[in-house]
């Protein structure tokens, strides 16, 4: 059997009296897509936090491919591999969009330290930018100020930074989030070209597109992971139909 | 190239001015006092910008590391060390030490935080520097003579010291711009932005930012030694707050979209305030409003003003003069 | 190191404290709930100094003076407010920054050019005997315990403002999420301006009860102006109880530090460098404290609503 590319071990983070993540134990592998669904305020975001590295859990272990990095800061993380999108999307907004890939092809692609050469010139860094650029379909757009970008293309140039970094994992917490139905196709078919190069962890709300990407589902409630399996297992899981489903039929 | 010389048209025209002010009738030892202290303020105020604009890092404690730059050659000066290859030098590296001391503590903490943590860093100084009886304490020390480069007494002559300020302020400010514009730089610029980004790729601006703070504390160091020289003075006031202020208003006032405002925001205020003052007793009451307008009409600083009055003209040539944005850069 | 020195640098660090705390409020205030940085915030300290003492002139007496300087450093906080600073709430902290610092510079010269640049004579307040014998053969000057009652009361009476009516209570909401307040139909401009003016309005209060006591003249209020940013930071931005603890903690280390460090210091080495020694640290001894307090706590010692 190959060896899971995100081993979480055991979970747990309280804030005060509130217990946010309980006990979660879950895998990703290579080549995998995992989705995480639940309901608001069923800790998604805590969890993915706990797992980017910009949260500690109290207790528990996070393994990346098979190392522990549970103590490691988010860049540690990143140099490691591991590449993330944020709920709200993260980007530069005052550097095009060019120069946003460009960074991040940067951060693995020799010291940045230093200090004369401009770095706009730099052919190797900028035909990788381009590539991932491309991957996402914004190669039309590289010179466009990222702040001025549709709400969807700065999603897509999220994930063309992310891919730059040629990591092992993605850690996608709701990228379609705030995607009209024309950008949400067409992430979707992002999505989907990626599956089999990289392991992709993904937080999202939109069920439609979770049902269709996702090799395997987890899905959390309150912290917990009640089942994790199949699209076809968890929907016909009695418990999920009643914690999750039944609200979300309410809301 | 044309598109080269039309964004650095600025100081493109400010420096070759800077340089043929002296054979223009203001060649005088007043005029080049008074030029000299501009652009040695200017060269501060050019490493302040590559940290406030560039990094994101607004400090108020930047006049301890020319303080610092200006009290090492009066340190040497006392000990009888005169020579400009060993001041220099000693004197930069002082400032950047005492830049990579505090700047390693004040960067665990951020925006106004840091602000106020540079404070507190730069009042040690002061204070240091007023208690220390052998360089004269609060009065301040005078030096014997300007320092000597190579065993000769190039600097005591004003022309010759005028070109050594504006060639080292070129260089200052070439060596800045051509850093925010490096790798190194563009890291500074995007952790100002997103810090959050920048870690998520695998950096950890903390690294970076030290190196530029230090970096910034060893230009204001030179110009410091160079104020030291202009004035043949050091005291403490040259490491108080309220020249921290200064500085940090010459970079606003010049505007932060590119370096070179800092050099305009510096001439502004040195030249403006003299003028001024020659004008009017109470000068200030024209000075003090003139920063609130420019503040209120001048949203990108003097930097910003070209473009500012370009985009306000009709297509074609400047007919029409004046107007609110142009009240403070007429200096 | 007498017993009775001791108590006389406590009451004197207690008084510069409460004095730092009436500054203190008005601008933690506006900061935390407005996120203003108003660096001209000092001058109306110096304002209140120069009001009351020339009012006090006029009517004859000084308390006259200090009372009718109330209204007319909340009259010239509201016109500032007006005229200049609620043009700056929607530009960055370096814009608010250099406009202010041009306030200062205006009213600092015009203080010059109305008063004259050497310091003022006040009217000493009247009606008060001069001092009290606070311990056997120890007289302490009645109206410096008067400073630092005026000051508690104004402590009780804010932190009654802010934690219990509804003002206060809007204020607190203001602080945490402006659109919304505003969205429920509150007037946050007016809120604002409100709150601007009676911060104004207590710095000015300072001023004047400071006036008998300290040189007034031009300028006066920049250094107690960047007091009380170590203090509002000490503190933590936003919070009256975290201030008011601050501004204390600031003026009993000043003082104490100032009158003791030096006799402590000779101890360990002669007296001249002692003497300089410990003044240097003395005046030092606030911002070491500062820098110790952000490099453990970053955020202050109590966040306020903002951190």
């Amino acid at each position: 059997m190959r060896e899971p590319l995100l081993e979480l071990q055991g979970l747990h983070k309280s804030f005060g009296a509130l217990t946010v993540t309980e006990d979660v134990s879950l895998t990703v592998m290579p080549g995998e897509i995992h989705a995480v669904i639940g309901p608001n305020g069923a800790g998604k975001t805590t969890l993915i936090h706990q797992i980017g590295g910009t949260l500690r859990p109290d207790r528990g272990r996070v393994l990346f491919a098979g190392r522990d990095v549970t103590a490691l800061p988010m860049e540690r993380r990143a140099r490691l591999g591991l590449a993330r999108s944020f709920q709200i999307t993260s980007i530069v907004p005052g550097f095009s969009a060019l120069e946003n890939v460009a960074l991040a092809v940067q951060a693995r692609s020799g010291s940045s330290f230093r200090f004369f050469r401009p770095a706009r010139g730099e052919a190797a860094l900028n035909g990788q930018a381009l590539e991932a650029l491309a991957t996402v379909g914004l190669e039309g757009r590289a010179g466009v100020p990222a702040g001025a970008m549709s709400h969807g293309e700065k999603r897509q140039l999220e994930l063309a930074i992310a891919l730059a970094t040629k990591p092992r994992l993605l850690l996608l917490d709701e990228p379609l989030a705030g995607a009209g139905p024309e950008e949400t196709g067409r992430l979707i078919g992002i999505l989907r070209s990626l599956r089999e190069r990289f392991g992709i962890l993904l937080v999202e709300h939109d069920m439609g597109a979770v049902f269709a990407l996702a090799d395997r589902i987890s899905v959390l409630v309150y912290g917990r992971v009640i089942v994790t399996g199949t699209a076809g297992e968890v929907r016909e899981h009695p418990e999920v139909r009643r914690a999750y489903l039944g609200e979300d039929e309410l809301a | 190239m044309t598109a080269f010389l039309r964004r650095q048209a600025v100081p493109l025209l400010v420096l070759p001015a800077l340089a043929a002010a002296p054979f223009l009738g203001f060649g005088d030892s007043f005029a080049l006092t008074l030029l000299a202290r501009a652009m040695i303020l200017g060269m501060a105020a050019v490493s302040l910008s590559l940290l406030v604009g560039g990094a994101g890092l607004v400090s108020l404690g930047h006049a301890a590391m020319m303080g610092i730059g200006a009290y090492t050659v009066a340190a040497l000066d006392a000990a009888g060390v005169t020579e400009g290859l060993v001041v220099l030098p000693t004197a930069v590296l002082a400032a950047a030490l005492f830049a990579l001391a505090t700047g390693a503590v004040s960067l665990r903490t951020s925006g106004v935080h840091f602000i106020m943590i540079t404070l507190a860093f730069g009042q040690m100084a002061f204070f240091t520097a007023s208690s220390i009886s052998t360089l004269g304490g609060d009065d301040g020390y005078t030096l014997f003579g300007r320092t000597e480069l190579f065993g000769t007494r190039l600097l005591e002559n004003r022309l010759g010291f005028h070109f050594l300020c504006l060639g080292l302020l070129a260089l200052v400010w070439i060596l800045c711009s051509a850093l925010l514009e490096s790798r190194f730089g563009r890291v500074l610029r995007a952790a100002r932005e997103n810090p959050q980004r920048v870690r998520a790729i695998g950096f950890s601006p903390y690294p970076y930012r030290l190196v530029a703070y230090v970096l910034a504390g060893a230009v204001a160091g030179l110009a410091g030694a160079l104020l030291a020289n202009a004035t043949e003075f050091v005291s403490p006031a040259a490491l108080s707050w309220s020249r921290s202020g200064e500085l940090l208003f010459m970079v606003i006032l010049g505007g932060m979209s590119h370096l070179y405002g800092a050099i305009l925001g510096a001439l502004a205020i040195v030249l403006l305030e003299e003028w001024l003052s020659h004008l009017l007793e109470y000068w200030r009451l024209a000075f003090g409003p003139l920063l609130v307008l420019s503040v209120l009409f001048l949203r990108d600083g003097l930097a910003g003003l070209p473009a500012a009055v370009l985009s306000r003209l009709p297509v074609g040539r400047a007919t029409r003069r004046g107007g609110p944005e142009r009240s403070g850069a007429d200096a | 190191m007498s017993l009775s020195l001791v108590l006389v640098q406590l009451l004197n660090g207690a008084q510069f404290g409460v004095l730092l705390f009436l500054v203190a409020a008005g601008l933690t205030l506006v900061f935390g709930v407005m996120d203003f940085i108003n660096l001209a915030h000092g001058v109306q300290y110096m304002l209140g100094a120069y009001v009351a003492a020339s009012l006090g002139v006029w009517a004859g007496d000084f308390w006259l003076g200090l009372l009718m300087a109330l209204p007319v450093t909340l009259l010239i906080g509201l016109a500032l407010e007006w005229l200049v600073f609620r043009h700056l709430y929607q530009r960055d902290h370096l814009a608010q920054v250099l406009a202010t610092f041009g306030v200062i510079l205006t009213l600092d010269e015009a203080a010059r050019a109305i008063w004259g640049s050497a310091p003022l004579n006040v009217p000493q307040p009247g009606g008060l005997p001069g001092g009290i014998e606070i311990m056997p053969g120890l007289i302490y000057p009645v109206y410096r315990l008067v400073i630092i009652g005026a000051g508690l009361l104004v402590a009780l009476l804010l932190w009654f403002l802010v934690e219990r009516t509804r003002a206060g209570m809007l204020i607190r909401a203001g602080a945490s999420n402006a659109p919304m307040v505003s969205a429920l139909g509150v007037d946050i401009r007016r809120l604002f301006t409100a709150v601007f003016a009676f911060g104004a309005m207590l710095a000015g209060f300072a001023g004047a009860l400071a006036s008998p006591v300290f040189a007034v003249a031009p300028g006066m209020g920049d250094n107690v102006l960047i007091l009380a940013f170590v203090v509002i930071v000490i503190g933590g931005i936003g919070s009256i109880r975290g201030a008011f603890i601050a501004a204390l903690l600031v003026g009993l280390l000043d003082t104490a530090g100032r009158a003791l460090l030096p006799d402590l210091l000779r101890l360990v080495m002669d007296a001249s460098s002692a003497r300089q020694t410990g003044a240097a640290i003395a005046s030092m001894l606030v911002y070491i404290v500062m820098a110790a307090i952000l490099f453990f706590r970053p955020v202050g010692l109590f966040p306020g609503p903002r951190a």
